[in-house]
């Protein structure tokens, strides 16, 4: 079975994970900017790391034969300074035109602030500018759901957005609903404590359909698992969904989605 | 799609422990020392939800796990987040 893996932070995992994410199908792997566990301490620090995503990691997924896509923006936690933001932001156009970057991501808030969403209302605006897809992370735990209304709030004020390009990360029950019926894509997170479980990831599936949905691992330097997806591939076999159900949501449909950049070649 | 037996026979037994784990979660924190904490109540309110009868104890339970306040402050007083919302704070 091949899949696409559309939200992987592989800069936080070692080499043996791209054999093991091969040899169970990964074709494509994509890559959004995020926090890297601990503040950086200047803009410079962004600087190298976009210079990873977009030069280094590409080169070390094709060693396993896996194409490596990548968003970028500064992250919704460290948007809580906006002037440091700034910063990080003038730094994005100088990248925006390599051969791998799909758009702008993920960006979003993290503990619902005002400076959050004046950094994130800035990114839209950025992505407008130029085109370009958005991949947009919820807030955590107890923060989703105001933090998903307040974001699904801010980009309704933004006239001239397609929201077909647009996708919203990490869903769950309670903000599902909200995403779909405004008309974004939605995508389910697939982690061992928080987010999704598989199977409740396949009871949102079953219940919203399958129509503007994708999963991913959205492994990193936490508590995750780059191999859930074709683990939730497995829960479905065994809860009788049909192969062609399957390939829809793993690889059709982050294709569908994620075929809006021109970068993506497929 | 799987019949209601079919799921039972695959899931009964992880849902069981799962339950049995929670549980055990209650039991022991009840057994320790310490003062009360808004991440257990809020644990004992949502746990009636899943004896209601509706087709959404999920969601239920996410949103009454949710912060559902309005206001937007300029800035993160702490970042992080702990599964739970904090109690509001009213002035006595």
């Amino acid at each position: 079975m091949k899949y696409i893996e559309p939200h992987g932070h592989m800069v936080s995992r070692t080499t043996d994970d791209y054999e093991k994410l091969a040899i169970a199908g990964c074709e494509t792997i994509c890559e959004p900017a995020f926090w890297a566990g601990f503040d950086r301490s200047s803009a410079d620090g962004f600087y190298d790391y976009f210079r990873q995503l977009t030069e280094y990691e590409p080169k070390r997924a094709a060693k396993y034969g896996i194409n490596h896509y990548c968003w970028l923006c500064i992250n919704p936690k460290e948007a809580d300074d906006p002037g440091f933001a700034r910063e990080v932001m003038d730094l994005i156009p100088r990248f925006l035109d390599c051969p791998t970057v799909l758009g702008i991501g993920e960006i979003g808030l993290n503990k619902n602030t005002r400076n959050e969403l004046e950094i994130f209302e800035a990114h839209v605006q950025l992505a407008l500018d130029r085109d370009l897809p958005i991949l947009i992370h919820t807030p955590h735990l107890e923060d989703k759901l105001k933090g998903t209304k307040l974001i699904l709030d801010s980009l309704a004020s933004f006239s001239k957005l397609d929201r077909g390009k647009i996708i919203i990360d990490h869903v769950e029950e309670h903000t599902i609903s909200h995403v779909l019926d405004a008309g974004y894509w939605a995508g389910m997170t697939l982690y061992p404590e928080s987010k999704c479980s598989p199977n409740r990831a396949i009871d949102m599936l079953e219940i919203y359909g399958n129509e503007h949905l994708w999963m991913n691992s959205a492994c990193d330097w936490g508590h995750s698992d780059p191999l859930a997806v074709p683990k939730c591939v497995l829960e479905m076999k065994r809860r009788q969904h049909s192969a062609e159900a399957i390939d829809k949501i793993v690889y059709q449909n982050p294709r569908t989605f994620l075929s809006q950049s021109p970068r993506f070649v497929h | 799609m799987p019949s209601k037996k079919e799921l039972l026979d695959l899931q009964f037994i992880d849902a069981r422990h799962k339950l049995i784990d929670i549980a055990a979660f209650l039991d022991r924190i009840d057994r320790h020392d310490g003062d009360e904490d808004y991440r257990f109540a809020a644990m004992k309110a949502a746990l009636p939800i899943l004896l209601s009868d509706r087709p959404d104890r999920a969601r239920a339970v996410l949103e009454s796990f949710s912060d559902h306040t309005t206001e937007v402050s300029a800035s993160a007083p702490f970042q992080g987040a702990f599964g739970a919302a904090l109690p509001l704070v009213t002035d006595p």
